[in-house]
Formats: C-alpha cells, sequence, structure tokens
C-alpha cells in the first residue's frame, strides 16, 4: 500500500506564542486563555448589571465610576479603553483560531456518512461555531443599542437607566437579548468544559466537576443577564 | 433471515464510489457482521461479480483492522465492540443497513470499503516508543510501578489503532488515538525521559498529516471498541502544551 510519510514542514518558531499558534493543542490553548478573558469580563458585566435592581443613582453612578475610575492618573474613561483594548485583542485571537481550527476541521473530514445518527456530542458542543457568530452580531448590536446609543429610544450616554428602560418596553428588544444570552449560555456551557480540557486540567478524577463547574457557571450567568430585561418588561424595574 | 445490506463499492482510490443495495438472505441472528460480509461475498463470486474488499484479520477484537461506518456509528450500534464481535442479532432486518468506510482526509479510501490507516503509523513513529538499549530482557521489579498508574496506561495500551475515532470525530481528529499511545508511555517511569517531547512530536505528526484538531465532543470515546476514556486527551494536552511552552 502506498505508505504515506509526514509531510516536510516549516521550521519551528522561536516564540512560544509561536510554538503555540502553529500547533492544534498550542491554538486550542490559545482559544482557552482567550476565552477566559471574555468571561472574566462577561461576569463582571452580568454581576455590573444587577445594580439595576438598586435604582437609577446606582447604575447611573456605577457607569460614572467606570469611566472616572483612576483619575488623574488615567484619564476619563481611561479603565474602559484599558477593557475595550484588552476585549479586542482577546476576541480577535478566539475567532481568528476558531475560524482556522474550523476550516482545518472541514479539510479533514471533506466527506460525510450517508447516515448519521446523533451519537454523543451535546447541543452544546455541536453549535459552537454557529453559536460564537450569533455572539458576535449581538455584541455589534448591543454596542450600537447602548453603548452608542444610536439604536436606542432614549439613547443618552451615562443615563444608562432611562436607556435600559426605555429599551426592554419592546418586546422584540427583549426578545433578540434573550436569544444572544441564552446561545451565550450554551457556548459558555462547552467552551468551560472544553476550555479546561485544551489546557489539560481536566483528570479523570476531576471530570465531573469540570463538567458541574461549566454547567453552573453559565446557567448562572444566562439567568444574571436575563433577569434585568424581564424586570423591565414586568415593570419591577422602571 | 433476508437483511439488505448497503455497501459502499469503490474500485479504486481515484474512481467515484457509490452505495450499492445487495439482498442477502440466510443470515442468522448469531452471525458475525464480518460472516454476513463473507455470506455476501460468496454469493457475489459465484455470481461472477466482484467481492467487497474489507479489512479484518484476528475477528476477535484485539487487531484493529475490521472497522467499518454501520448506519453512521464507527463499528455500529453496540458500544465497546469491534465489527468483527458484532452480531447480526443487532440489526432489524426491516432496515436496511448502511455499510460505509472510515471517512477522513488522512485515511483515503483504497478499495469499497478499505481504508489506508498508516497515517496512525507515521503518529507512532513520530515518538510512540521509549529509548533504551535493548537485549536481554530486564528485571521485571527492577523499576516499580504504582498500581494505579500501572492500570491506568494498560487501560490506554488497549488502544487497538483501529481508527474508529477518526471517522467518528466531525473534526476528522486522531486525538483519542494519539492520547492514548501518549499517555501509555507517559504514565510508565520508563516513558518519563522523553515524556514531553513526545507528545509533541506526536501532536505535531497528527498536525502535519491533515488531522483535524479537537473539539472535545466526545463522539470518539462514545465509539472506541476499548473505552479510551475522554479524559486521556485532556492528559495528553497538559503534556503538549509542557513541551511547547520550552524551546528545543
Ligand atoms: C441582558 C443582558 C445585557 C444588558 C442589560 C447589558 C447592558 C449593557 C449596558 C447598559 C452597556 C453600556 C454601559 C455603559 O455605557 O456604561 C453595555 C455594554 C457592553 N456590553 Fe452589555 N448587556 C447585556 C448583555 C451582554 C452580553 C451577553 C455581552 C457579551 C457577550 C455584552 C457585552 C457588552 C460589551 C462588549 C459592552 C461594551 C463595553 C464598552 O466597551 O463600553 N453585554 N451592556
Ligand atoms: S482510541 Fe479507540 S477508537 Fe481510537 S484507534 Fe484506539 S481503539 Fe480505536
Ligand atoms: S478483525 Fe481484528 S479487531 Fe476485528
Amino acid at each position: 500500500m502506498a505508505l504515506k510519510s509526514v509531510p516536510a514542514r516549516p521550521p519551528e518558531s522561536r516564540t512560544t506564542v509561536g510554538r503555540l499558534w502553529s500547533s492544534t493543542v498550542g491554538k486550542k490553548a490559545v482559544m482557552a486563555v482567550s476565552g477566559a478573558v471574555l468571561l472574566l469580563y462577561v461576569v463582571a458585566h452580568m454581576v455590573g448589571n444587577l445594580k439595576a435592581f438598586a435604582g437609577q443613582e446606582s447604575i447611573d453612578g456605577y457607569s460614572a465610576f467606570l469611566r472616572e475610575f483612576g483619575q488623574p492618573i488615567l484619564p476619563h474613561g481611561g479603565l474602559l479603553w484599558i477593557v475595550r483594548t484588552a476585549l479586542l485583542v482577546a476576541v480577535a485571537a478566539h475567532m481568528t483560531a476558531a475560524i482556522q481550527l474550523a476550516r482545518r476541521a472541514r479539510r479533514a473530514r471533506p466527506a460525510g456518512y450517508e447516515r448519521r445518527p446523533k451519537v454523543q456530542g451535546s447541543y452544546a458542543a455541536r453549535t459552537m461555531r454557529w453559536g460564537g457568530v450569533i455572539i458576535a452580531l449581538f455584541v455589534v448590536y448591543h454596542l450600537l443599542d447602548l453603548t452608542a446609543g444610536v439604536l436606542n429610544p432614549h439613547g443618552v450616554q451615562g443615563e444608562v437607566h432611562s436607556n435600559i428602560v426605555a429599551d426592554f418596553q419592546r418586546w422584540y428588544v427583549v426578545l433578540a437579548y434573550t436569544v444572544a444570552v441564552v446561545a451565550l449560555g450554551f457556548h459558555l456551557r462547552h467552551g468551560i468544559y472544553s476550555g479546561l480540557r485544551s489546557l489539560g486540567v481536566a483528570s479523570a478524577a476531576r471530570a465531573k466537576a469540570v463538567k458541574a463547574t461549566a454547567l453552573g457557571v453559565s446557567v448562572a450567568i444566562t439567568a444574571g443577564f436575563l433577569s434585568v430585561p424581564f424586570a423591565v418588561l414586568f415593570g419591577i424595574v422602571r | 433471515m433476508n437483511y439488505t445490506l448497503r455497501v459502499w463499492r469503490q474500485d479504486g482510490p481515484a474512481a467515484e464510489g457509490r452505495l450499492v443495495d445487495y439482498e442477502v438472505d440466510g443470515i442468522t441472528p448469531d452471525m458475525s457482521f464480518l460472516e454476513a460480509l463473507d455470506l455476501l461475498n460468496e454469493r457475489l463470486v459465484l455470481d461472477g461479480e466482484e467481492p467487497v474488499a474489507f479489512d479484518h484479520d484476528c475477528r476477535e477484537g484485539i487487531c484493529g483492522m475490521c472497522g467499518l461506518m454501520i448506519d453512521g456509528v464507527a463499528h455500529g450500534p453496540q458500544r465497546a465492540t469491534t465489527t468483527c464481535q458484532l452480531h447480526m442479532r443487532s440489526f432489524d432486518p426491516a432496515h436496511p443497513v448502511v455499510v460505509e468506510p472510515w471517512r477522513a482526509h488522512p485515511f483515503p479510501v483504497v478499495r469499497d470499503l478499505v481504508v489506508d490507516r498508516s497515517a496512525l503509523d507515521r503518529i507512532v513513529e513520530a515518538g510512540g516508543y521509549i529509548s533504551a538499549p535493548t537485549g536481554s530482557a530486564p528485571e521485571a521489579h527492577a523499576v516499580p510501578v504504582p498500581k494505579p498508574d500501572a492500570d491506568e496506561a494498560f487501560e490506554s495500551a488497549a488502544c487497538i489503532g483501529c481508527g474508529a475515532c477518526v471517522a467518528a470525530c466531525p473534526n476528522g481528529s486522531a486525538s483519542l488515538f494519539t492520547a492514548a499511545k501518549v499517555t501509555h508511555l507517559g504514565l510508565l517511569p520508563q516513558g518519563q525521559p522523553e515524556r514531553t517531547s513526545r507528545a509533541r512530536d506526536m501532536a505535531q505528526a497528527q498536525d502535519d498529516l491533515g488531522f483535524g484538531g479537537c473539539t472535545q465532543t466526545g463522539e470518539c470515546t462514545a465509539v472506541c471498541p476499548k473505552g479510551i476514556p475522554l479524559e486521556t486527551i485532556s492528559r495528553m494536552n497538559r503534556d503538549v502544551l509542557g513541551g511547547l511552552l520550552r524551546s528545543r
């Protein structure tokens, strides 16, 4: 039989990041770490949102605090720009790695099977790629809505409470946020589970704990994010 | 009993393939799946047709040659069972049974149901060994191995290299196979000196041969006839990353 040999490859990178990026295992580690940065942000954001329940001064004051943080050492909004830069780098690394790995997977499995029942993979695992796309599109809409204010019926920067209340009076906005947040929940459930495995943390002894952590964190984040739009819709926050 | 076997026929690596329906009667419930294919081939030969090419050797679940995609499940519907150990009683004669070869870019079809799995050998050659002087067998008690490590290493060593994990993986990844090989040596004292370079070299060979990356879907473990656990991949990743973080 034609014995295939390992194809020649370019010389190895001298930087650690270069070596990681040129390997599928390393690239998944980059995805896991950038995903962890995004997860930290999402947790902080979700907890911050809960200030909406404490009334207008609380959440508007929190928004102002985030902008004034570190003055006069940092300029106005300095903290936000540091966070935004970190998020942009993380999103770029996460997405580029995901796209490259998805293309490699398609080349590795060009033909499908005639009959293919679902054997194992959870719904969350099977929807990672499209889920990521939905979340990315949502973030663009969300920035135009609540950060820039251009898609918001109130749309005044700094008046976070009024922006939120004006926004979530409309059921279709609540629906759009719900779809995105539920997609985020699924993405996080498999993302946390898989990320810990990519980093080599999930030994057989810890497998159950890894699974439970992934589920618990993603349910908490989903519920926390959904609480504000629904509270506005049902008149609890007004 | 009468079964319809819907079998992939392909004359050669470059030829177009197609699924062909064969009515096979005289199949008994305790025939193995390969025996049913033997029966089909006897009829085909008597009719002057080309028999269906399929791989097999030991027919007792230890050589790893017999992998087939049966109704879309690698090695068929029974868990932890190779195709040769599968019985026809697992199938309902009312439905055609679809039989296809493993499908992955690094596993080209040779003919009909036979694929070239030598890419797995290339992965093993990249590091699936220990560098030790050969000669007379060493004293078995010279190097003590803790029982849990010995058990786990043995569990990984049970991999028969059948390639079902690759066939089932939506990414065409060989991670479960490579992880089993990396773990089996990496857990034993004899495997320590080359532990991280071995993991890294074998993972690299896997990439270079065109296998996909792992997304932890778990399709591989579900079909593995030897039940290699998914955590084995996490263990391999730890060693590969350990290797990548260091410059050579
Ligand atoms: C129901 C759920 C959510 C609500 C009520 C909400 C609310 C808000 C508000 C009010 C702002 C603007 C804050 C300010 O201008 O001071 C904001 C910014 C932002 N949100 Fe959300 N958000 C939600 C869900 C999400 C999700 C699921 C993500 C991402 C996965 C996300 C990502 C962002 C980002 C990236 C910013 C911009 C931060 C910046 O650069 O200023 N949000 N959100
Ligand atoms: S890991 Fe399991 S499925 Fe993969 S080659 Fe080894 S025995 Fe076959
Ligand atoms: S023929 Fe050897 S494992 Fe099936």
